[in-house]
This record gives C-alpha cells, sequence and structure tokens, in this order.
C-alpha cells in the first residue's frame, strides 16, 4: 500500500519513474509499438487532446504506470435458440467486432459467463461458434445459465474445466466456478430443464444461494499456496465474491471464507459478471469491479449496493442496447486495474485504478446526470 | 427567387413573423427563441434578405434558398445538394421547415444552435465557398441596405455572427405544424383516412417507430433529437477504416473549420455523429429526421438514397442494413404490404396543410414509382426466413 498523503508532485514522479522503468529492456521497435498502442487506445476513446501529441502527460493522466495487461471482456450474452430470440445473438457479434477492432489486440478475452440461456446445446454450441471469431486468445467463465441443465456437461466438452488458474506477465489469474448451489433438485423430483428454469429464475425461494464451495475453497488455497503475498492476483467469478443482495442472488454466501482466503495477498482484482451493470467495491485488500452485459442491464438491487460503486442511469427503455455492451481490464504492475466500461449507447466510462485504491477519493469517474432506478 | 418570395407570400404573412407560430403554446415557444435573438419584424426582415441572397456564396451563385427552396419543401428535394462550382456535398439537405424546433442542428448535430448552425454553409468550401466569415461579412456590407438593416436589426455594425442570427430569426418563422393528423389528436376523427389511422396503430406498435419518432402535441416534430445507426451507408462503407482515418484527420487539425469541410465533402460523411463525439457507438449515426412534412422532403435520410416512403420502410421492414453499430432498436419488423402502405398513408397525413397540394402529388409520383421498383424490399429478411447473423457465421 502507498503511504495515504502524496502529492500530486511526487506521484507524478513516481508514475514517470515506474513508466520510465517499465520501457528499459524494451528495444526501439517495442517502444514505438507501447506509446503507439497508448495513444492509440487514448485516441479511440476521444482523450486525446486535439492541438498536440502528448503520450507521456496522456499516461499520467490516465493514472500511474503504464498497464501491462490488457484484457477484453465480454459477458452475460444469454443466448437463445434462434426461433425464440436473436437480438442477444447480434449484440454478442457486436461485441465480438469491437474486440476485434481492437489495435493493439488485448493480451486475451474473458467470456465472463452465462453464454447460453437455458444450457441448451443448440445455445452453447451457437456461442462458440460466435466466440470462435475473436482473434485473440479467450479464457471462458462458466454462468448458471449454462451449467444447470446438465450440470456442466456440455459447457465442459466445449471450453474444458471451469476452475483453472495460470500466470501471464507476472500476475497470477484464477478463473472459479462460483454458482454452485445445494441440491435442491433431487428431493422435489425436477427434471433437468426443471432445475435449469429454477436456477434462470433468480429471486424465487426454491434455489438455494450461489457458493464456492469447500472444495473449490481447498483446490484455490492449494492453488495460491506457492504465490509469495506480494504476487498480484486477478481473479474471474460469474457472481460477485461478496454479498450484495441474496434474492437476487447477487451473493456469494461463502463470500467471507473465499475473500479470507485471498486477504494475504498485497493487491487482488475480482471481476465478476451475473450483475449486468457498472459496479464497484473494495474489501480490504480486494478490489471488486463488475461486467456488462451484452443481452440486458439488471436494475440496481434495492440494498446492499456497495458505496463506491457509480450507479449507471437508468437504461432507455426504447433501446434494447441501452446500458448494455463490452468493456476492457487494464492490468497495472501491481496488480491493480483500470476497469473500462465500453457502452453501446453511451460515452464510455473508466473506473480508475487510483479510483479504488483511493477509496473514492481520486479519479472519481463522471457521475451520470439521471438516477438509475 | 421571385418565384420562391411568392410562394413564401402565401406561407407566412410578414405581419405575422413576430406572432407565435400556429399551434403553438407562446411559453413553450419562447424556449425556441434564444436571448439574444428575440424575434422582431426588423430581424426576420433581413434574415429573409440574406436567405436569398447569392452574394453569400464566393462566387455569387447559390444563397440558403437554393437548396432550400421554398417550392420544394424548404429542400432542394435532391440526393445530395450542389454548391458553388456545381460541387456536390456528400449530404441531403435537411428542410429548413421547423429547424427552429431542433435541438442540435446539421444531421450530425455538429451545430448546437439554429443561429450557429445558419451561418457554416457561408464558409463551407463545397457550399458557398467564402475563405471565412469576415470576407462574407465584407461582401455584403458592401450593400449600403444591408448595412443599415443590421444596425436597424441588432443595433451595431454588420458581423459574421449576426448574418447567422438573422437568418435564424427568419428561419423561426418557417413553422410548419398543421397536420390534418394534429386536427385528429386534437378530437377530429374525420381529418385523416381510416387507412392513415391503422398506419398510426402500426406506428405505435408492431413498426416500433414511435421508440425514435416519438410525436404527440407536446413534440410534433416526430424526432428524439439522438443520434442512431440504423445502417443506411452500411450497405457500400466500411465504418473501420473511415474511423480510422477521421481520428488521424481530425487529430492533424482539430478546427470547426476543418469537421465542417469532412462532413460534407469527403467519404468520412458517412461517420455522422462519430465525427463529433469520436466515440465509437456513434459510428454510422444521425439525428432521427423529423416525420413532420416527411412526404414533401424526398428523397430520404442523410444521404438522400432512398427516393420513396416505400424504400423507407422497405430498409426497416428488414431491420436496417447490418453492421457492427446498428442501433439496437432496430429489428425485423414483419409488415405486410398492406401494412407498409397503411404507414405510408400516415406518413403523408404529417404534411402541413399549407403544402396540401404538393404533399397529394408526392404521393401520387412516389407510388408510381414504388409500384415500379422497390430496390430495398427483402420479404426472406422482413419475416425472418433469413437471418443475417447465420449468414454471417456459415462462412
Amino acid at each position: 500500500m502507498r503511504p495515504k498523503h502524496k502529492s500530486v508532485e511526487t506521484r507524478y514522479m513516481e508514475e514517470r519513474q515506474e513508466f520510465f522503468h517499465s520501457l528499459k529492456g524494451l528495444d526501439r521497435r517495442s517502444f514505438m509499438k507501447v506509446s503507439a498502442a497508448a495513444f492509440g487506445a487514448a485516441a479511440t476513446r476521444g482523450l486525446v487532446p486535439p492541438t498536440s501529441f502528448q503520450p507521456v502527460r496522456l499516461s499520467a493522466g490516465q493514472g500511474a504506470s503504464a498497464a501491462e495487461i490488457h484484457i477484453a471482456y465480454i459477458s452475460d450474452s444469454h443466448l437463445y435458440e434462434k426461433d425464440v430470440n436473436d437480438r442477444f445473438v447480434r449484440s454478442l457479434l457486436r461485441a465480438v467486432d469491437d474486440v476485434n477492432q481492437l489495435d493493439p489486440q488485448p493480451d486475451f478475452v474473458l467470456y465472463g459467463g452465462d453464454l447460453a440461456q437455458l444450457g441448451q446445446s443448440k445455445e452453447l454450441d451457437l456461442g462458440a461458434q460466435i466466440l470462435k471469431e475473436l482473434k485473440a486468445p479467450v479464457r471462458m467463465m462458466v454462468g448458471e445459465h449454462d451449467w444447470y441443465l446438465d450440470l456442466g456437461e456440455k459447457w465442459k466438452s466445449l471450453f474444458g474445466q471451469p476452475t483453472y488458474s495460470w500466470d501471464h506477465k507476472g500476475v497470477h489469474f484464477v478463473t472459479l466456478l462460483s454458482v454452485v448451489e445445494k441440491d435442491f433438485w433431487t428431493a422435489r423430483g425436477m427434471s433437468p430443464m426443471e432445475r435449469m428454469k429454477t436456477v434462470a429464475g433468480l429471486d424465487n425461494g426454491v434455489q438455494s444461494p450461489f457458493t464456492v464451495g469447500a472444495e473449490q475453497r481447498r483446490w484455490l488455497e492449494n492453488d495460491l499456496a506457492r504465490y509469495s503475498d506480494d504476487t498480484p492476483l486477478v481473479v474471474f467469478s460469474h457472481s460477485p465474491l461478496y454479498k450484495l443482495y441474496k434474492f437476487w442472488n447477487f451473493w456469494t454466501d461463502d463470500a467471507e471464507e473465499v475473500q479470507a482466503i485471498l486477504r494475504r495477498f498485497r493487491n487482488t482484482v475480482v471481476i465478476h459478471g451475473h450483475t449486468h451493470q457498472m459496479l464497484t467495491n473494495r474489501i480490504g485488500n480486494i478490489h471488486f469491479h463488475g461486467m456488462l452485459a451484452t443481452s440486458w442491464p439488471w436494475p440496481y438491487a434495492p440494498e446492499g449496493i456497495p458505496a463506491l460503486t457509480i450507479q449507471m442511469s437508468r437504461p432507455d427503455p426504447f433501446n434494447p442496447q441501452d446500458g448494455c455492451g463490452d468493456g476492457e481490464v487494464r492490468v497495472h504492475s501491481d496488480g491493480l486495474v483500470d476497469k473500462i466500461y465500453n457502452f453501446w449507447n453511451r460515452n464510455p466510462v473508466t473506473v480508475a485504478r487510483e479510483y479504488t485504491v483511493s477509496w473514492g477519493k481520486e479519479s472519481v469517474p463522471a457521475r451520470p446526470n439521471r438516477p438509475s432506478y | 427567387m421571385d418565384y420562391q418570395l411568392k410562394e413564401l407570400e402565401k406561407l407566412v404573412r410578414d405581419a405575422d413573423v413576430a406572432e407565435v407560430p400556429v399551434g403553438f403554446d407562446p411559453v413553450v415557444w419562447q424556449a425556441f427563441v434564444p436571448g439574444d435573438n428575440a424575434t422582431t419584424p426588423e430581424r426576420v426582415a433581413l434574415g429573409k434578405k440574406l436567405y436569398f441572397d447569392e452574394r453569400l456564396s464566393k462566387d455569387g451563385t447559390v444563397s440558403c434558398a437554393t437548396c432550400h427552396d421554398v417550392t420544394r419543401a424548404f429542400t432542394d428535394q435532391r440526393k445530395v445538394s450542389e454548391g458553388i462550382r456545381g460541387q456536390l456535398g456528400r449530404r441531403n439537405a435537411p428542410t429548413t421547415m421547423n429547424a427552429a424546433l431542433l435541438q442540435t442542428l446539421f444531421l450530425d448535430g455538429r451545430s448546437p444552435s439554429l443561429d450557429h448552425q445558419a451561418r457554416m454553409p457561408i464558409t463551407n468550401p463545397i457550399e458557398m465557398g467564402f475563405p471565412d466569415g469576415e470576407s462574407a461579412a465584407k461582401e455584403i456590407a458592401r450593400d449600403s441596405e444591408y448595412q443599415k438593416m443590421f444596425r436597424a436589426a441588432y443595433g451595431r455594425d454588420l458581423n459574421y455572427e449576426d448574418i447567422g442570427r438573422a437568418i435564424g430569426a427568419f428561419e423561426r418563422t418557417l413553422v410548419f405544424i398543421d397536420s390534418p393528423f394534429r386536427r385528429f389528436l386534437l378530437g377530429d376523427g374525420d381529418a385523416v383516412s381510416a387507412e392513415a389511422q391503422q398506419g398510426f396503430r402500426l406506428f405505435n406498435e408492431k413498426a416500433r417507430c414511435v421508440s425514435c419518432h416519438p410525436m404527440n402535441l407536446s413534440n410534433p416534430l416526430g424526432t428524439d433529437n439522438r443520434f442512431h445507426n440504423i445502417g443506411v451507408s452500411a450497405r457500400t462503407q466500411n465504418f473501420e477504416l473511415l474511423a480510422k482515418n477521421a481520428l488521424a484527420a481530425l487529430a492533424q487539425e482539430p478546427s470547426e473549420q476543418k469537421l465542417e469541410e469532412l462532413a460534407i465533402g469527403t467519404d468520412l460523411s458517412e461517420l455522422g455523429r462519430f465525427m463529433i463525439t469520436k466515440n465509437r457507438s456513434d459510428i454510422g449515426s444521425f439525428r432521427t429526421s423529423l416525420i413532420l412534412n416527411i412526404g414533401i422532403t424526398p428523397p430520404y435520410m442523410h444521404d438522400g438514397t432512398l427516393e420513396t416512403l416505400w424504400d423507407v420502410m422497405d430498409h426497416y421492414n428488414k431491420g436496417g442494413e447490418a453492421n457492427p453499430y446498428l442501433d439496437g432498436g432496430i429489428e425485423a419488423l414483419a409488415l405486410t404490404e398492406e401494412e407498409i402502405d397503411q404507414v405510408v398513408a400516415f406518413l403523408f397525413a404529417l404534411t402541413d396543410d399549407r403544402f396540401r397540394s404538393e404533399n397529394q402529388r408526392q404521393m401520387e409520383r412516389q407510388r408510381a414509382q414504388a409500384a415500379e421498383k422497390r430496390p430495398f424490399r427483402d420479404d426472406d429478411l422482413a419475416f425472418r426466413r433469413k437471418l443475417v447473423f447465420e449468414e454471417r457465421i456459415k462462412k
């Protein structure tokens, strides 16, 4: 952690040093690539001051050191069979186009779960086929809508195991299956589709709250055992790994246990889907960011919204894509991230690393001028 | 221009110019008049003189009225407009009728007010071609009559900004909202045909028009004043490449003047709102057209590529033209031929009564043309027998 009070000048100098330090070891060609990338990224967001080319100031204005890892994300597409709905298919294709035009291409694309609406083969096959169009490598995460028809059989046959980890450029990445529910179906004699529809129904009293579960927590502990506390850690989970609103399963019931495992790391970031909205939280050293859905935006829960969250305004009911989109995550060398919400019908919003680092005091994203819900 | 002035005299009586337009609540109307440009007879008279004056163009051949012709529904009814030296721009001239009621001006909304917009074509190299506002002001200042009129209207010497203000003041008298449909809304059940009434029902329901074309007594224009990509130029353009070029060009010279040139004079015109916001979600989007008086302002869309209202319906019926930035509200509509005719009948009921004969002429002409050819009709897409996404992922 940084000391609490530092002057703007001190921070600026540190950022500069960090930036130039990160450039050491780059040959001229890669340097050109890096600076062109920074400029390009800024330019596509309209951030380039119109009068001059100032890449160094730009990276400072963006806050902190130059981002090291660039992730694009697409999440919560909820594909149906085409006879029921093809709008969500077109939305997913739009996200794929968005990501494919990124120049330079991201290190990888995270798919945030709920590719299908009812876990059916046709839905998952269609999704898999569309995601094949992505030029960058894809990391898949599973959501409850993908899982509860056949308990993951089809999903696993397409995408492999749902729980896995890997290292990339000094950051440790973990993907969890965070939507484990207790068996509510056997005793009730439910068919697979009844089970699926119950889970998809969100606010009903029949299903149980999501968990990561004891088995996966053990796995996680083992997986992390060989990493020192100062290893930057980024965790992907479909549900938020904290307790937001139980009735919609914006909730992970064993969140405290999972957080306890992550707590020893100096910087941990959790990127989650499921909530279909802008959502920011921080618990101790763990920084949480939600993802936009390509399908539809959820309203905000009536209670439990973390104080750091800047709520997006109420989506326009006349534009089905309003409040939807995709986005990017830029991981800095310390493991903390700038989280970019790329809205399809609004200006993009960046929740900068400094925002959660300063507990919401600095780099505050512009608040929308209309209420949320 | 005499024929235009004669026609104008029939449409707007000089005596009425400082009055609130027919059908408007006086308090609401005040919101459309800028604080520094109250409508006075002197300002309107000056604006009117300027509107028809070809000396506002570099070679003395083009006035506002060239492309916003009174006898052609205050547009030119051409695909794209012709400026000085026969140069063609890339955009279809929007009508100056009811332009006073828009929230932003130009099809990409690059101008914030009518008074600002009205002076911009003067320095556009394709349109009127003066190198800058000052030289245009100098040119007309040679006419002592103008010097007197500017003094009377604004109490100061002739200047470029006031040219825009005066033209804006004149255009605020061009409000035409008195349509048969308005009388229908006010309770005259016979004001529009049964077919048009059916069309209104479709407009609000199955055809989904009302999502972007809200239309009622308090918002008579039928535009949401927002920007949407409906895929018009996706037929011919590579948006990604254009966007890249646009960012490069605007970074090189980020002036209002440069934007003006690129938007009217180059392929970048097709990017629409993106040129102003540089936001990807605005690529290829243009302000929702006002549909009041739509029957008499063909051809349609920002590039004038749709010649009849039947073509417009065909375009929407098939769910627009697929492209990554297509507005989320655009869906295939599955409208039958009968339903298309009904919506079109409704659209022709939105023309101000003062243009009744032109409306009738247009309806007949467009119907005849539509009977000949419907180049944008695609029933397979309209009725979802073919889905665009399937074509794409098949390959």
